[in-house]
């Protein structure tokens, strides 16, 4: 009986098929590096699976340190998606982000050094929220798509981050950013020790904080529930009342802000990290949508599905031992959400092989019950034909 | 005069692609299926097509092995799209999850295999395509050196899918049942239509198209492939709602884009652009900007197909 009422709650069986996912898209990874390589397939694929596992706390911490930026663009997407808008301009507000926490980073050393990093990663926040309401306030006012607003930004916030570091923080001979000064460096409270010197820092508390913030948002407040009102149905929630264009440009401005945050936190890591001056979109933002994606939109579920995917990163770097090209993780990752996409089916198919038990059982049971206890309160199967007659 | 026969050469291998990629996006959407995954098909279209003149040029060259690739890319355009129709109309699925899914295999299965047949992620290709002169259609006056000079056959196979499809979407029999399939399907089924057939030809003359669009897009402006089309398959979509799902608008829509990105791309070899002190990000920037704004006036009356990226279900009302 308790193994049914768990397979019937809607998270479990979302929660079994994105497991289902998730082994589907192992195994066509296992296929792929049988048929490149098979002799040394296995091997590989073990150490894939044991991804940050592998080098101790070290790997954990690696696992950490890739997580924190995906986490970040994954909110950032998921919560465009609750409010039916697809944020594919990630990438751009990551890269916004990132610039104005290198600059204040590189350049506003007057700061007291206590608050320097804060008022970087403030920066970036506010700078991946302003890149953010443009697709919003498009959408809002002018009924522009917001992703072909969202590409164009990408694209925009590219060329303009590329053209003013090398007005600013350029440093010419590696064609990148100048270093940032300690002062802006995240915190790093001890994590590094914890994890043998890898590049843990505050960044993970602000991660989970910004979870926990993201969830009430969307759980407790009025505002969440009009966000999620919005984007399940447009028309419905303007004629219950909701301003609809206030939430569309605010829900961009907070998933701008998101992705925003998560460049300063990659770039002020002490990581030795820098953005180069080349024409290429940050890959974060496009992995904040798998992130988003696997972890169904959930702020929890995005927590764990960025944790994932990184794990399966590290342990791509490690398949590299066994001359194996890291892309198949990609590979794997993009076979998982396309399993992904069958939620619907594959939740269909668990209904169909629960219900029928399900309803043998509490059929079975409720007989029990009327034949040993008697209690007509009980017996709902019996009640409800009487209904039906009186109407 | 001459600076304006550059324009224009240079116009075409741009919007070219970005032409025949929107126009499969076309057929897609207006069947119902939103593919966002026209820029992993374009890939795939790519990586096949580079890799069939790479292996293959040695014993031949020119414009048949070129059409051979053409051919090559469209198959696999075609092929890797039924994956998304498959998830999109059989299995009911997300279209965007479906489709953000295929844009992250391509490219990573593009350059793991690249890596694992040759040890580098770029397939070199020589460029034996390049047509200096199309016999006396170049020497016409004013209209050859703009059209016939310069030029690469993926160019005339642009424009004659972009005929073809003008004609097809709306003078034929499939093209009207495309359109019906992608504004109301229930009522298509209710005439006798099979609206997943319908839905699958559009998925996959969308995958085709894409595909050939990948190798257009290669073919004219390098001599390897990098496992990437530089986001054209997303500005492929962008010129699609750009174009408001309309043949003859996004033919438009991709050549304004492409005469902007001449300008930002070769803004150095035009001499009244050349002088001007504006930064090299500048104009790159123009293409897009210029694209939002255009966008911001043109946008209030979206015509997007009604039912687009909804699954069909039989049984709903």
């Amino acid at each position: 009986m308790r193994r049914n009422k768990l397979l019937q709650v809607e998270g479990f069986t979302s929660f079994l098929s994105s497991l289902t996912a998730i082994a589907a898209g192992l195994l066509v990874g296992l296929v792929i590096l049988l048929i490149s390589n098979s002799k040394d397939a296995f091997p590989a694929f073990l150490v894939i699976l044991k991804g940050g596992f592998l080098d101790g706390a070290k790997g954990l911490g690696n696992v950490i340190y890739y997580a924190v930026p995906i986490i970040m663009t994954g909110l950032s997407v998921g919560f465009a998606f609750k409010t039916g808008l697809f944020n594919i301009g990630a990438s751009g507000q990551f890269t916004c982000g990132a610039f104005v926490a290198i600059y204040i980073g590189v350049k506003w050393g007057f700061l007291p050094p206590e608050i320097h990093w804060l008022v970087a990663l403030t920066g970036a926040m506010v700078a991946g929220a302003l890149w953010g309401s443009v697709p919003g306030l498009l959408k809002a006012y002018f009924n522009v798509n917001e992703v072909i607003t969202s590409i164009m930004m990408n694209y925009i916030g590219m060329y303009l981050v590329n053209m003013t570091i090398v007005k600013t923080v350029y440093d010419s001979l590696k064609n990148q950013t100048k270093p940032v000064m300690k002062s802006a460096m995240l915190p790093k409270m001890g994590f590094d020790k914890l994890f043998n010197n890898s590049n843990v820092n505050i960044g993970i508390i602000i991660v989970i904080l910004s979870v926990l913030v993201v969830y009430i948002i969307l759980q407790k407040t009025t505002f969440g529930y009009e966000l999620k009102a919005c984007g399940s149905n447009k028309n419905a929630s303007k004629y219950a009342g909701i301003n609809e264009k206030k939430n569309i440009i605010l829900s961009m401005v907070i998933a701008g802000a998101l992705s925003g945050l998560g460049g300063g936190l990659l770039y002020l890591s002490g990581s030795g990290k820098y953005i180069h001056v080349l024409d290429v979109l940050a890959p974060e933002g496009f992995s904040g949508i798998s992130v988003a994606l696997l972890g169904m939109s959930h702020p929890i579920g995005i927590l764990f599905s960025g944790l994932f995917i990184a794990h399966l990163t590290v342990g791509g770097f490690n398949i590299q031992l066994y001359n194996f090209v890291p892309e198949v993780i990609d590979m794997i990752i993009a076979v998982i959400i396309y399993c992904g996409a069958f939620a619907l089916l594959f939740k269909q198919i668990i209904n169909k092989m629960i219900k029928k038990p399900v309803i043998a059982v509490t059929a079975v049971e409720t007989a029990q019950n009327a034949e040993i206890h008697e209690i007509p309160g009980d017996n709902i199967s019996e009640s409800e034909p009487e209904k039906k007659e009186e109407i | 005069m001459s600076t304006v026969y550059f324009i224009m050469q240079q116009t075409m291998y741009f919007a070219i692609p970005l032409l025949i990629v929107a126009l499969g996006g076309m057929f897609s959407e207006r069947s119902g299926i939103v593919n966002i995954a026209l820029e992993g098909i374009m890939v795939m279209g790519a990586f096949f097509g580079i890799g069939f003149i790479n292996i293959f040029q040695k014993t031949m060259s020119g414009q048949t092995l070129l059409l051979l690739a053409v051919l090559v890319s469209a198959l696999a355009g075609a092929l890797f799209s039924l994956f998304h129709a498959f998830a999109a109309i059989n299995l009911k699925a997300d279209q965007t999850i479906s489709g953000t899914a295929l844009n992250m295999f391509s490219p990573a299965f593009a350059v793991f295999t690249a890596r694992m047949i040759q040890g580098v992620r770029q397939i070199q290709f020589l460029d034996t395509f390049y047509i200096r002169k199309v016999p006396i259609l170049g020497d016409i006056p004013v209209l050859g050196p703009m059209f016939f000079r310069n030029a690469y056959i993926t160019t005339y196979i642009g424009l004659f899918i972009f005929l073809i499809s003008l004609f097809v979407i709306n003078n034929t029999r499939f093209g009207l049942r495309l359109r019906a399939c992608g504004e109301h399907p229930q009522a298509a089924d209710s005439v006798g239509i099979n609206v997943y057939k319908i839905r699958y030809a559009g998925v996959i003359i969308s995958g085709i198209f894409a595909g050939i669009g990948g190798l257009a897009f290669v073919i004219p402006t390098s001599t390897n492939f990098n496992a990437t089309v530089a986001g054209y398959g997303f500005l492929a979509l962008a010129v699609l709602i750009f174009g408001q799902w309309r043949t003859k608008r996004i033919f438009f829509a991709a050549f304004f884009f492409g005469i902007m990105k001449t300008f930002a791309s070769a803004y150095s070899g035009i001499p009244f652009l050349k002088g001007l002190p504006i930064s090299n990000e500048i104009y790159k920037m123009i293409p897009y900007i210029a694209t939002l704004i255009v966008l911001t006036f043109s946008s209030k009356n979206s015509q997007a197909p009604r039912a687009e990226g909804i699954p069909y279900d039989k049984g709903s009302r």
